[in-house]
């Protein structure tokens, strides 16, 4: 069992409020602008913000899921979710023992991380060719 | 270790797909606090990389900094650390023990030399000719020395390696120094905590990796990217120590309410370290958010700073300084560091304990 699967009982984040969350809102509405604009993708880490005790969950409420979510195995689980607001996505990164690494807000059309990598195409490409080899000589 | 091999060959060689290594890359430009778009740069940097030789020397010490690294959270960090440099001396975590163990240090550093990596934990007595702490016989002082010499660059892993820690508080009856004390003439990197955070010892190697070049250092030789902020900065209770709200005891009404545990004695606001943003035991909570203020272990002498329980300032008045703080901003809260500094420097001067009442308060 890993820490994440102790039960914590989460107060209610409005009496612990900093306010953190309207700032976050608003910086991802300006990444969003941008991103129309300019095709410039942003990004927010997650792990580097002060949250106070609640509102890291207040905040996945407030962002919801959308219509496309993706699971990643990759050196622990990653789960890749678009929120209700399109070009928003939440990625959360753990490790293999199930405790997160990196959890950011991306704001893109696709997260990079969902994308065939060029050189696992190119390693996949190899191990076809030599599949294919085989069968012809059996 | 082949002088050719890269990190990409190493990944390549053990399966690791490449998406995993983007992955891993995230999370170190997290950790490094580099923006989160970094990550793709940071793959095709290091996977480009040759892997240095790494030898790692422990002296005074409690073998915590190793256990912090090796219980890190990290992706597979035991893995990754073997896969971004190489490791050819450990006394804790080799296999080989001995003379054998004793020759992959002398080889590695003759084969290397000039380019190895050196990491330290503990610090180094120097007195009554170093005898306090020997390996295979020889003194601390002079197996640094000679490591040292061939180094490109030296990481000192923990306080005590670092400023000096537990062993050299008072009356420091070794007489031990961090490794500054002794290199002059190397680049050093000090990662401080009592242990320190782990993920920073992998940041730290990942941006020499990927930048050819240290961090960027504060005044005491630490990473910036990681020690450029106090706790109280980024501690998730400040706003409370900006309200004024205090917690008195350790299970009054404001230690229920979360309130900031300045009076109680935390040293937040006069050390920085990233516990408060990048946490413990898996990104689970750091000692503030668990009820206990802040030791300041990731500061030069933090044994000798007064009693753990202490507030840094007066304790009858620090809610005019609160309040003051709000209305005047900055420039009361660094006029507040000055003189909590000043009263950490004159309990260390005077050597205060902790007394029954302390531990009680």
């Amino acid at each position: 069992m890993n820490l994440q699967n102790i039960s914590v009982k989460i107060e209610n984040a409005e009496e612990y409020s900093i306010g953190s969350l309207r700032a976050l809102l608003v910086e991802i509405a300006t990444l969003l602008e941008e991103f129309i604009r300019n095709d410039t993708r942003g990004s927010i880490d997650l792990n580097s913000l002060p949250f106070a005790p609640g509102e890291y969950e207040q905040l996945r409420q407030l962002l919801g899921q959308g219509e496309v979510s993706a699971h990643i195995e990759a050196i622990g689980p990653s789960e890749i979710i678009e929120t209700r607001y399109p070009g928003v996505w939440w990625a959360t990164h753990y490790n293999v023992e199930g405790d997160i690494v990196a959890d950011t807000l991306e704001i893109t059309d696709i997260p990079e991380i969902i994308k065939s990598q060029s050189a696992d195409i190119a390693t996949g490409l190899e191990l076809l060719r030599a599949q294919l080899n085989d069968e012809v000589k059996q | 270790m082949n002088e050719h091999d890269t990190l990409g060959e190493r990944l390549a060689q053990q399966g690791i797909s490449r998406r995993a290594f983007l992955k891993f890359c995230a999370a170190i430009a997290s950790m490094m606090a580099l923006p989160p778009g970094a990550a793709t740069a940071i793959a095709e940097t290091l996977v480009k990389t040759t892997r240095p030789s790494a030898i790692w020397l422990s002296f005074q010490e409690c073998t915590g900094c190793t256990e912090s690294l090796t219980r890190s959270d990290t992706p597979t960090l035991e893995n990754m650390i073997f896969n971004m440099i190489s490791l050819d001396y450990h006394e804790t975590l080799q296999a080989a023990s001995g003379y054998g163990a004793e020759k992959s240090r002398e080889d590695a550093m003759k084969k290397f030399y000039g380019k190895y990596l050196l990491l330290v934990d503990g610090s180094i007595p120097l007195r009554d000719g170093g005898v306090y702490s020997t390996v295979a016989g020889r003194t601390n002082l002079d197996v640094l020395q000679e490591v040292a010499k061939g180094a490109a660059a030296i990481i000192a892993v923990g306080t005590c390696s670092s400023f000096g820690g537990i062993p050299e508080a008072k009356p420091n009856p070794t007489g031990a120094v961090p490794v500054s004390d002794i290199i002059k003439d190397k680049p050093i990197i000090n990662v401080s905590g009592c242990p320190p955070i782990p993920v920073v010892i992998t940041g730290v190697l990942a941006h020499y990796l990927t930048f050819g070049k240290l961090p960027a250092l504060d005044d005491l030789g630490r990473p910036k990217s990681f020690y450029g902020e106090s706790i109280h900065d980024r501690c998730y209770r400040r706003p409370f120590y900006d309200q004024g709200k205090f917690a008195k005891t350790f299970d009054d009404e404001g230690a229920r309410n979360g309130w900031c545990l300045f009076e109680l004695g935390c040293k937040g606001p006069i050390t920085h370290n990233a516990c408060a943003t990048t946490k413990w035991n898996g990104g689970t909570s750091f000692p503030i958010e668990s009820g206990h203020g802040c030791l300041g272990c990731s500061e030069p002498h933090f044994w000798d700073g007064g009693s753990f329980y202490a507030p840094l300032s007066t304790p009858t008045s620090p809610l005019n300084l609160a309040t003051e703080a709000v209305v005047a901003g900055a420039a009361v809260g660094a006029a507040v560091t000055i003189a909590n500094r000043m009263k950490k420097n004159t309990a260390k001067s005077e050597h205060q304990t902790a007394t029954v009442a302390d531990l009680e308060k």
